[in-house]
């Protein structure tokens, strides 16, 4: 029975549905031909009162005056031999004088004149008993013997006061079968055709709410894995209890989207910081003692009376040194709050510092900045991301390719400058988008791996946002900083 | 007197009552009945069940060949028993009938023999014992002892009075012969009555019931005729003895020529006769031999 309730909606509501349909129309069609059936039994018995009324009057003068043949005509006239049998159709009609003889019968030869009322049959016997019954029988009588295929109704004939004998009309119930069986028939037909109207409209009703509903639960099943996908629109496009469900349903699922996609820029940054961290205290520790090697070096240097060997060696640990100092000093990025702000005369420069490169690769570049006369924000940190971001993009790009430059006012966001970055370089990977902003993480031969770092800790330490994505077939960089005081709220985009 | 006589049926006295009172009746009215009769000029003829009276349309069609023939309207004034169509004869409220010979003899001061049908060529008919047709053991009347009976009409010969006489012959008392005896007042219910098994056995005419063999041949052939009496007088028409000798001969020059006419011809086909004689009354001799033997004048 448990696999009943483990079906599927899809199939359970339909099943259900017409079940309780069946049924109704079942109990419903049950209750009808049980009231139809005694509905017909007291039409009969009615019918039967009304008869036997007029037929006792209409043979009493027959009794009185022994005219046999008159009271066969009587009793004989409501019997039908050739009409279809109805149930209301009288079987038989048999007067019995006082001495419980058979005065007439309608039908001579089952019931033939004389014969006692008792010999007749069982039916017969119980009849007599009761009519001659002590007073206060309640007239017509009527009695229906157990086991008896038929049905007895009796009333006395009388002459003013005198008792002439008793009436008695017999139904055959056989006939009653019939026409019950024809009214179960139509009963049944109507029902089938209400079924068949009902079942269609109640499948289609139930698959609609159901195909939801399962779709629901298989989105809920796969959440603990993933973040499904929101319902498409119009599944179910109703305000009801299933609606509600959907929507709330739809913003559970954004709402664990965005949260997902939070702790992912947490992570993200997290490790980053870390990374600033570590990377801050041991260009520290190594800066130091830097110091004091490179001062020895320059004094040594100063001495006049060294082998020439030394001094080539000298030379070449002087190199080392400054090349140490250089990666210390790229890996300790220091912002310091500077005067002057952004002007255009900054964008022009870089558009001219970077032509050199651009035109070794011969790459079509686009420039788009929205630029105000000056702008506040500390002008020499945003050529340097300007810088670092063109470069590598130059870089990324193909040979003849195309790179972008928006930059502008963040759309929405006075306070907020937003630079956008475009190539049409290889798509970045999965693994490349995660670690993209750690040092030495680049992939391109030839390249040491920090100018993303550096321009990832120069927008974090001015509180702006870095993000890179694939776009339309282009790898997109978008940094926002703000302007003044106010932060860019926005998320990375 | 005999058993019978003393033993009446339940409408011996009545009858005998309504003879006596209906002479003083007819004595009061013959006056006012021969005005209106003159008056009118029509002629009444009393129709009883001596045939198969409730054949309507070859009635109509009878009636109107006869008005036709005597130039003078006729009215047929049906009865459903001999008793009211000889009450009418009496108070002379009919001038001539098709009666039972029986009913004549009982008339015969009253009223003169007219005209007697030929059936199958002879004046002459006899009553049937019936059964019904899957009883095969009933072999003559003495099997019927105890039984029920249908009689035709108190005042028919052959389904009454022949056989009462029967069974008198055979020794027995028909008072008390059948177990229970009814009167169906028409020969055609006799049939009806045993065919149906009502009764066990019944009287009927002869005519009738050869006739019915062809009018309705599916209710005769429920029957079984077990016994066939001696040849008695037809029945015949009668006319009242008021009625002029002119209106008389007119009458019985008309029965009489019936056969020589395509239209009369026609009809005593539908009426399977063969045409009409004048009769004699000796005729019906057997009959008052009968009615004799039962204490009847």
């Amino acid at each position: 029975m448990r696999w009943l309730f483990n079906l599927s909606f899809r199939h359970k509501i339909p099943l259900w549905t017409s079940f309780l349909i069946g049924v109704s129309i079942f109990v419903v069609g049950a209750a009808l031909m049980t009231r139809a059936y005694d509905d017909m039994k007291h039409a009969v018995v009615i019918s039967a009162d009304n008869l036997a009324h007029t037929l006792a009057n209409t043979v009493a003068p027959t009794l009185l005056h022994d005219d046999v043949w008159r009271a066969f005509e009587i009793v004989r006239s409501p019997i039908r031999t050739e009409s279809a049998r109805t149930p209301v159709q009288v079987d038989a009609v048999v007067v019995l004088a006082r001495d419980n003889r058979v005065f007439v019968s309608s039908h001579p030869e089952a019931l033939p004149m004389l014969s006692e009322a008792a010999t007749l049959g069982a039916d017969w016997l119980l009849l007599r008993a009761q009519l001659n019954a002590p007073a206060g029988t309640r007239w017509p009588l009527v009695l229906e013997p157990d086991d008896s295929s038929y049905l007895y109704l009796a009333l006395p004939i009388t002459d003013k006061d005198a008792q002439l004998g008793h009436l008695v009309l017999r139904y055959a119930k056989s006939v009653f079968h019939p026409w019950f069986v024809d009214t179960i028939w139509q009963g049944l037909g109507i029902g089938l055709l209400v079924l068949a109207v009902l079942i269609p409209i109640n499948w289609y009703w139930g698959s609609r709410m159901a195909t939801p509903l399962v779709d629901l639960a298989q989105r809920m099943g796969l959440m603990l894995r993933t973040v499904p996908d929101p319902l498409p629109p119009d599944l179910y496009p109703y305000d009801d209890e299933l609606g509600q469900l959907f929507q709330a349903y739809d913003r559970m699922v954004l709402a664990l989207r965005d949260k997902a996609a939070l702790e992912n820029e947490m992570v993200k940054s997290e490790r980053l910081a870390a990374i600033g961290q570590l990377t801050a205290g041991i260009a520290h520790e190594i800066n130091n003692p830097l110091a004091g090697l490179i001062t020895v070096v320059d004094t040594l240097k100063l001495r006049g009376d060294l082998d020439p060997r030394v001094v080539r060696n000298l030379e070449l640990i002087d190199r080392g040194l400054m090349q140490i100092r250089d990666t210390v000093a790229a890996l300790l990025v220091q912002t310091r709050v500077q005067a002057r702000h952004l002007n255009q005369h900054d964008l022009d420069d870089i558009h001219t510092l970077i032509q050199p490169q651009v035109g070794k690769r011969r790459i079509r570049l686009g420039w788009s900045a929205a630029m105000p006369a000056e702008l506040p924000a500390p002008a020499s940190l945003v050529r340097q991301i300007l810088i670092n971001l063109l470069l590598n993009a130059v870089q990324a790009a193909a040979e003849g390719g195309h790179v972008s430059l928006w930059l502008g006012r963040k759309e929405g966001s006075e306070s907020c400058l937003s630079i956008v970055v475009r190539n049409d370089g290889a798509h970045l990977s999965e693994d490349q988008l995660v670690h993209l902003f750690e040092p030495f993480a680049s992939t391109r031969a030839g390249g040491h791996g920090l100018g993303l770092w550096v321009t990832y800790q120069i927008v974090t330490q001015l509180e702006g946002r870095i993000a890179a994505r694939n776009d339309d077939g282009e790898v997109e960089f978008t940094v926002n900083l703000p302007l003044g005081e106010t932060s860019c709220n926005t998320a990375s985009a | 007197m005999s058993k019978d006589f003393v033993n009446p049926l339940p409408n011996r006295n009545r009858r005998r009552w309504l003879i006596d009172s209906s002479c003083l009746a007819a004595a009061g009215l013959i006056g006012l009945t021969r005005k209106s009769q003159a008056a009118a000029s029509k002629i009444r003829i009393g129709m009883t069940p001596a045939f198969l009276h409730d054949q309507h349309s070859l009635l109509g069609e009878w009636r109107a060949f006869m008005a036709a023939s005597l130039r003078r309207p006729v009215e047929f004034v049906q009865r459903d028993s001999y008793r009211e169509t000889m009450d009418l004869l009496r108070l002379e409220k009919l001038e001539f009938a098709w009666i039972c010979d029986y009913p004549f003899l009982h008339l015969k001061d009253s009223v003169r023999l007219l005209a007697v049908p030929l059936y199958q060529g002879r004046p002459h008919y006899r009553s049937y014992l019936i059964v019904r047709k899957d009883d095969t053991r009933t072999r003559s009347m003495t099997d019927l002892a105890g039984s029920v009976f249908a009689y035709a009409d108190p005042y028919s010969n052959t389904g009454y009075l022949s056989p009462r006489y029967e069974i008198r012959q055979a020794g027995r008392d028909p008072a008390n012969f059948f177990g229970k005896t009814f009167f169906t007042w028409s020969h055609r219910k006799v049939v009806e009555a045993v065919a149906s098994g009502l009764a066990q056995g019944g009287a009927v005419d002869s005519y009738i019931w050869d006739t019915l063999a062809h009018v309705e041949p599916a209710l005769s052939a429920r029957t079984r005729v077990v016994w066939r009496s001696p040849e008695y007088g037809f029945p015949p028409f009668v006319a009242h003895r008021s009625v002029t000798n002119a209106d008389f001969h007119q009458m019985q020059r008309h029965l009489l020529d019936t056969s020589r006419s395509d239209a009369g011809r026609r009809l005593l086909g539908l009426l399977y006769l063969d045409g009409f004689t004048t009769g004699t009354p000796a005729l019906y001799d057997g009959v008052a031999r009968m009615m004799r033997a039962f204490g009847e004048t």
